[in-house]
């Protein structure tokens, strides 16, 4: 058995075994989001949600699945076939793709890279792509301008999402995600994490992965009161399931940055009780509880309040805190408070 | 074949192919796509070759930002593609030497290179150990520490340039109201407005 697993034909279908569980994790995780999303949304504005489908509506999600692939594709004249098919593949398999090197617990990672945080962060920079084809390919007035915001909308967030990154990896002196949460490993349980000197960017990450995900308050791209939906108007059936779902693994593979990045990934809260993959699902629910509690409560923005925010607020913050952080670490201000690297990690 | 190999005709095949296509492609949209196949096929190389910092970069900064304004434009632009192909052979009878001019070019470029004796040690003196330094820090080192000057000489550059074009697009236009928005969010609202008490049948 040992022999066959470190062949060739062992390892590729070792890989395969792997990639199959993280994506049925995303999935299965995806139909209650969903359903969770729903439900929150409801009871913060005391309607009870989805509650016929299974107990308390937990299948909701599944039927609507059903519904959405046993539909008709309804393919408008004048689109451009190739790309206006590609637009909803690619937005689905970027947002899963980031997941091959999230690790969950020591250990447990699909490809545990170097520089694993670039990867993330180029597979959610190449997500705008699945929106501009869909927009352009659609050839129709409300998908183009929705394709028009969305790109400019990602662009603006992704260079203080960076900045935010970049602060942490001079903290750990690394891009590993399996070291940036070994980094945060202290006999102080959650004060040792990073949420507490990064404090500020904490806000600015949530604030801004919530504009690159395209959520509300910023889901401009799809405002149905200006653009009916967006850059979504001409898709239906499957094709439209692709995007949903794509937006929605998107929203979560940002829960785990959350967690992996600022509050210690898969390390227990409390001093004493054991680490595990428990606590990383626990934080990433939590995060996406956090996500649906915003798209409840807050308003929607305005587009020209959005790019101010991104580039007058957002961008100069981000920027002024990276070179903080690099003073800080290089003098070992606290010692290693916030340079993780000097105390041996 | 070893699993290397064909993993790098997996991205070499690609590149090509869409390298021809960015040209020959009728849909410049469809082009601007093709050439992002290109960049990843490119960035996917870069992986094999070790420099997985550089894909990496390849992937964010091209791919994920120049090839969107790219594409940013050429969505924008209102062109007539039937005429555009007509007039292809209008201007082959002069295009077509001088590709081949370009193309002759290359090729007795490629067959002259010579490399002075000196530049395999010099490369050799700055290069770090690829075994014993993982390559972004080997290219930090390499920047920030060895070349500092030259890297900073080269931002300023840049800045100069940005700062070039954004005055060259800069138009203050005295016909158009902006918001302040400072002003606005510290306006206060006494000073702003008024409550009256209207009798019934006087008005104001």
């Amino acid at each position: 058995m040992d022999d066959f697993m470190n062949s060739g034909a062992g390892t590729v279908l070792l890989i395969a075994a792997q990639g199959l569980l993280v994506i049925g994790f995303v999935m299965i995780s995806l139909l209650f989001l969903v359903y969770g999303d729903r439900k929150i949304w409801a009871a913060v504005q005391l309607r009870r949600g989805p509650n016929v489908v299974g107990v308390f509506g937990l299948l909701q999600t599944v039927a609507d699945a059903a519904k959405y692939i046993f539909k008709e594709v309804v393919i408008p004249a004048g689109v451009d076939r190739p790309v206006f098919f590609l637009a909803p593949l690619i937005s689905f398999v970027l947002a899963v793709l980031a997941w091959a090197v999230i690790p969950f617990s020591p250990g447990w990672v699909l490809s545990d890279i170097n520089v694993a945080i670039l990867f993330v962060f180029a597979a959610s920079s190449l997500e705008v792509y699945g929106v501009i084809m869909g927009g352009w390919a659609s050839n129709s007035k409300y998908p183009f301008l929705g394709s028009l915001r969305s790109a400019a909308q990602m662009i603006s967030y992704e260079v203080s999402l960076g900045l935010i990154i970049i602060g942490i990896i001079i903290s750990t002196g690394s891009m590993n995600l399996t070291h940036i949460v070994e980094a945060q490993d202290g006999s102080f349980g959650l004060l040792n994490w990073y949420w507490l000197p990064h404090l500020p960017m904490v806000a600015l990450f949530f604030i801004s992965a919530l504009a690159e995900t395209n959520r509300p308050p910023f889901d401009l791209p799809e405002a149905e009161s200006e653009l009916v939906a967006g850059f979504q108007v001409e898709y239906s059936s499957t094709p439209f399931l692709l995007f949903m779902a794509g937006e929605y693994i998107a929203i979560f593979l940002m829960c785990a940055l959350m967690s992996l990045l600022f509050f210690g990934g898969w390390l227990s809260p409390i001093p004493g009780l054991p680490d595990g993959a428990f606590w990383m699902v626990l934080k990433m629910a939590f995060f996406f509880f956090l996500f649906a509690m915003v798209k409840a409560i807050v308003p929607r923005y305005r587009y020209d309040q959005l790019m101010r925010i991104g580039w007058k607020v957002f961008l100069p913050l981000s920027l002024a805190w990276v070179v903080l952080v690099a003073f800080l670490a290089k003098f070992e201000v606290f010692g290693g408070f916030w340079a993780r690297w000097a105390m041996g990690g | 074949m070893t699993i290397a190999d064909l993993a790098f005709y997996c991205f070499a095949v690609p590149a090509v192919f869409a390298a021809l296509m960015v040209v020959i492609s009728r849909n410049m949209v469809h082009s601007v796509l093709w050439l992002i196949l290109v960049f990843l096929s490119s960035a996917g190389m870069f992986v094999l070759l070790g420099a997985e910092f550089v894909a990496m970069l390849l992937v964010i900064v091209y791919v994920g930002a120049v090839a969107v304004l790219f594409l940013f434009v050429v969505m924008m632009l209102d062109v007539d593609f039937a005429a555009l192909k007509g007039q292809v052979s209008r201007y082959m009878p002069l295009a077509a030497p001088m590709g081949l001019v370009i193309l002759l070019q290359l090729s007795m470029g490629v067959g002259a290179w010579v490399q002075a004796d000196a530049a395999p040690g010099l490369r050799q003196s700055v290069t770090p150990d690829p075994i014993q330094v993982e390559n972004t820090r080997a290219l930090g080192l390499l920047i920030y520490d060895k070349y500092l000057y030259l890297f900073q000489a080269a931002g300023l550059i840049l800045l100069v340039a940005m700062v070039g074009a954004i005055l060259l697009t800069l138009r203050d236009r005295k016909d158009v109201k902006r918001q302040n928005v400072l002003a606005q969010m510290w306006r206060d609202p006494a000073k702003a407005m008024e409550l009256k008490d209207v009798k019934p049948g006087q008005g104001l």
